[in-house]
């Protein structure tokens, strides 16, 4: 053991190289790996091809939920080739012996709600999958990440990727949240401030007392909104909030192996002089509700704010201008009052019991607005069945909301959950692209707290003013 | 599966100045519904290209004949969200084996390489030249050297550096791909494995 102080991401990404190539990528070793319907059946297509097997089928896991309908699930898929797909994934994994969660399944789920919800998800674990938003399961100080399909195709044949370390950043967040500040509006902050593209290359630990009395479903939201600025993951030293969280989940270690687990995982932090490649340092008192006003995640604001002027940002004042338009939205203009035709809470973001929560507290003894249409999809069926336990299902059917069943949703909308055009959407969900909730839809992010005032007002509404 | 060798590709190119591209845009959702790699050149950058009534959107740059070849030069920031190599996919199904931009997102540019598509990174002036020369004379020819990492404005002499690690340069020139190199190694993973603890 060398003496110089290391990093959490050192630590863990270090323990899994195979082999470190010169001028090259590392052979990085894939601890746990998920697969869903949509990036997997060409990788599988690849197995045949070359007749490979699996290596290490029960060190992967299926779950279906891009392309899932979000209501009556126990009937044929319609599309056909949604149906198709969901049938490839189920034929591949009975094949090579892979366990697999599909519709109908009491664990379905999103794979990023599913993994941390039965104790797949593990500190110090490698965990990959065929979906950017992999970078989720960070938040128990894994090192976590998406990739594409021809790296599906290495984990399935050889447990392994080939990736060049990625550079260090640490991001602090010190201090008191403000009322109404959740975890997403902390990580929509973070964003806007370093822009879209601020953490490409880099491997992201959030740090401070933020994130350290931040519970593990926030976590979940802060490290899934890591790519959000291109960083490939973020993660968060494990701790007791982690530890606890995952003690008694079906897949977790039990007896002598959770003694040995925890023992190790208490290890897994940053050296203090440990260094990073670049560091940042946030105030919580300077976060309030935020909320997007363009077409990408960067472009998020205080929600008491106005929108900037183009002159006063970096880059590009065309693609800026471009992206307003298509908003339908002006320089300088508040996002406050502006009419809102859709909300959406759920996601791999918000798609927890916690977000839930917040939802009911704001809509409880409220109605939904009569002109909002609103989808309230929970990430899994695990969650599902909480809100249905803890009486939020009574307090979402009392202000009219419709709870759905578990998938993806609205977020990438592939399924029938789409934002029609020009209509406008504040969505729990992580990407306010061009079309991303469906062709010619606007997406405003935002917190599940402002996304419920949204939806009982029918306009963009500060949550503050509800509590 | 390896793809194409890349060696030297001398081809004009077609011009998309537009900042953070995102993967949605290279290839909604909705279009990744096949189990199949080929075909989704028809879907690459759709809801630009094409009206809500699937009509050609005449303005948008893969619709004017003026501009054609197979190399893609895009803003800053080029490939930003999803890791679906869908993305790459498209760009390459379209007949596109190069992209040049003065940045990418991680993971598109994995998935580039991955494809056998070069991703070629230049400075922010570079870029600006590349458009301005394009927007010269459409039929501005390019060449873009993987041995010698170069990328040349063949009008005007101008030439740039780039940067790829040797082993995926290794990889792109003689058609080898990362699976073929990890299965030549296995034995070495399955020890590895062993005696890892997780």
């Amino acid at each position: 053991m060398s003496n110089t102080p290391t990093t959490l991401f050192d630590k863990v990404w270090d323990a899994h190289v195979v082999r470190k190539i010169e001028d090259g990528p590392d052979v990085f070793f894939i601890d746990r790996h998920f697969i869903h319907e949509v990036t997997s059946p060409v990788a599988f297509l690849g197995l045949e091809t070359r007749g490979i097997k699996v290596m290490v089928p029960e060190h992967t896991f299926a779950t279906a939920d891009h392309n899932t309908p979000t209501i009556n699930q126990h009937l044929p898929v319609e599309d056909p080739l949604s149906a198709n797909q969901l049938k490839a994934l189920e034929q591949n994994s009975a094949k090579y012996g892979i366990s697999h969660w599909g519709l109908g399944n009491p664990k379905n789920g999103i794979v990023h709600v599913v993994g941390p919800e039965n104790g797949i998800t593990l500190p110090g674990m490698t965990i990959v999958c065929g979906d950017s938003h992999t970078s989720t399961h960070g938040a128990f100080g894994a090192i976590a990440f998406g990739i594409g399909t021809s790296e599906v195709e290495m984990v399935l044949s050889s447990q392994c990727i080939m990736q060049p370390k990625p550079l260090k950043m640490r991001i602090n967040v010190k201090g008191t949240l403000g009322k109404a500040v959740t975890p997403k509006d902390v990580t929509l902050y973070i964003i806007s401030k370093l822009t879209t593209a601020g953490a490409t290359g880099y491997f992201v630990e959030y740090a401070g007392d933020v994130f350290e009395k931040m519970s593990m479903e926030g976590r979940m939201t802060v490290c899934n909104m890591s790519i959000e600025m291109g960083a490939r993951g973020g993660m968060i030293a494990p701790d007791e909030t982690t530890f606890s969280y995952i003690n008694g989940r079906e897949l977790a270690p039990k007896g002598e192996a959770w003694n040995k687990a925890i023992a190790y995982w208490k290890t897994l932090k940053t050296d203090a002089d440990a260094e990073f490649d670049v560091e940042y340092n946030f105030d919580a008192a300077d976060i309030e509700p935020m909320i997007t006003y363009g077409t990408n995640p960067g472009m998020g604001m205080g929600i008491s704010k106005s929108i900037p002027k183009g002159a006063d940002l970096k880059g590009g004042t065309a693609t800026y201008e471009k992206s307003l338009k298509y908003m339908g939205f002006h320089e300088d203009e508040q996002m406050i009052g502006k009419k809102v035709d859709f909300v959406f809470i759920g996601s791999c973001t918000n798609g927890r019991i916690e977000d839930f929560r917040a939802f009911a507290s704001i809509i409880k003894g409220r109605k939904k607005a009569d002109h909002v249409t609103a989808w309230v999809v929970p990430g899994s069926h695990i969650v599902e069945a909480q809100i249905k336990e803890e009486g939020i299902l009574d307090i979402l059917t009392e202000a009219g909301f419709l709870l759905r069943q578990p998938g993806c949703s609205a977020c990438l909308a592939m399924n029938d959950d789409k934002i029609p055009a020009g209509k406008y959407a504040v969505s729990t969900s992580n990407r306010n692209f061009e079309g991303r909730q469906g062709p010619g839809s606007r997406t405003l992010l935002a917190s599940p707290l402002v996304a419920a005032a949204a939806a009982v007002t029918g306009y963009v509404t500060d949550p503050r003013d509800l509590m | 599966m390896a793809y194409d060798k890349f060696n030297v590709l001398t081809s004009t190119a077609v011009p998309l100045p537009i900042e953070n591209v995102d993967t949605d845009q290279i290839i909604p959702a909705r279009f990744l519904k096949a189990t199949k790699r080929e075909g989704f050149g028809d879907n690459l950058f759709r809801d630009w290209r094409y009206n809500t009534d699937d009509t050609p959107q005449q303005a948008f740059i893969l619709n004017n004949p003026i501009y054609t070849g197979k190399i893609l030069v895009g803003g800053t920031n080029f490939g930003s969200g999803s890791s679906r190599e869908h993305a790459a996919w498209a760009i390459y199904d379209y007949g596109f084996r190069c992209v040049v931009s003065s940045f990418f997102a991680d993971i598109f540019k994995n998935n580039a390489i991955n494809m056998g598509i070069l991703p070629v990174q230049v400075s922010p002036e570079f870029l600006e030249k590349i458009f301005a020369a394009i927007e010269a004379n459409p039929n501005t020819q390019f060449e873009v050297s993987l041995p010698q990492q170069t990328i040349v404005i063949l009008s005007s002499g101008e030439k740039q550096t780039f940067n790829i690690n040797g082993y995926k340069k290794n990889n792109l020139l003689n058609g080898f791909d990362d699976i073929d190199y990890l299965q030549a190694m296995k034995s070495d993973i399955v020890s590895f494995a062993a005696t890892h603890a997780i």
